[in-house]
């Protein structure tokens, strides 16, 4: 137990550097953030060769959801830091038990999200859009669908660390994996720190 | 117990970086619908770019990599800089 405050608080306090989860998590979220940016560029390849299709779709786009969905995510992002800095405390023998809320204040953010989506999809099929419908909206759901799918996976993992994040003690290797689920769910809120302004507001 | 979790005198840190994300968000919210910038271009562009700060903020205080190896938070932050350049360059050439 003492040796995971050493490698993580204690040692991030001294200065020393640590790394956040297991190496193959960083090749993992490092790959699949290198994916997203070729399919990013894609995007923009593709909005350059029909530009005033894309803008005239882009029209459809309600805003508001793509914008209260960053915050949603914004905030699941700090509840999770929050979260493994009480994993820590615990660790470190302080009693807190604040680190389940925190991971669950997440994962209902992450639910907030899917809610939102499921209304902004049905909306766009009850008004006859559809993948098929043109190139702007065949990208539209492919990445925000290619970005759910990645979300889900993120709040299994949230689920992981609301169990985890109950426990006094823990090996080094099973807080790597707590500390590489968490920087999961920050990709997740950082891919959609990108797309959202690709999508709904770059003209 | 809760408040103190989002209040404590460590967390000050990442609740205000939390308040700068928000702030961007709504700076790119404002600017993504017609205000600010009278060029369309340079309204995308302050987007785009204030889109990767706010990633860079993600990665250095969210995922800790500021405190990570070195060749990890360069690496992020090589994606960072080639995703952005990149991004500019297909939005202004495509």
């Amino acid at each position: 137990m003492s040796t995971i405050s050493e490698t993580t608080t204690a040692a991030a306090e001294r200065g020393q550097r640590h790394l956040p989860g297991e190496e193959g998590t960083w090749v993992f979220i490092l790959g699949d953030m290198t994916v997203f940016a070729v399919f990013f560029a894609t995007y923009l390849y593709y909005r350059g060769q029909q530009r005033a299709l894309f803008i005239e779709s882009q029209h459809s786009l309600v805003q508001g959801y793509g914008v209260t969905n960053t915050l949603l995510l914004l905030t699941s992002s700090l509840c999770v830091v929050l979260g493994m800095k009480a994993v820590r405390r615990r660790l470190a023998g302080e009693p807190t038990r604040a680190a389940p809320w925190l991971f669950g204040g997440a994962l209902a953010c992450g639910l907030g999200f899917s809610v939102m989506k499921f209304v902004e999809y049905g909306q766009k099929l009850a008004a006859g859009i559809t993948p098929a419908t043109n190139d702007f909206f065949m990208y539209y759901f492919i990445l925000t669908g290619l970005h759910f799918f990645h979300l889900i996976l993120g709040m299994g993992v949230l689920v992981f660390l609301i169990r985890a994040g109950r426990q006094a003690s823990m090996s080094a290797r099973q807080f790597a994996f707590v500390e590489g689920g968490a920087c999961f769910w920050h990709m997740v809120d950082l891919l959609w720190i990108v797309l959202f302004p690709l999508l709904y507001l770059v003209k | 117990m809760l408040l103190r979790a989002f209040a404590g005198p460590a967390r000050d840190r990442v609740t205000a970086v939390w308040v700068l994300l928000v702030g961007a968000t709504l700076l790119s919210f404002w600017l993504g619908t017609d205000h600010g910038l009278s060029s369309t271009e340079a309204r995308s562009l302050v987007i785009l770019v204030v889109a990767f700060v706010k990633v860079r903020f993600v990665g250095l205080y969210f995922m800790e990599l500021r405190t990570a190896p070195v060749a990890l938070r360069a690496l992020f932050e090589g994606w960072c800089l080639a995703a952005c350049l990149a991004l500019i360059g297909f939005y202004l050439f495509a």
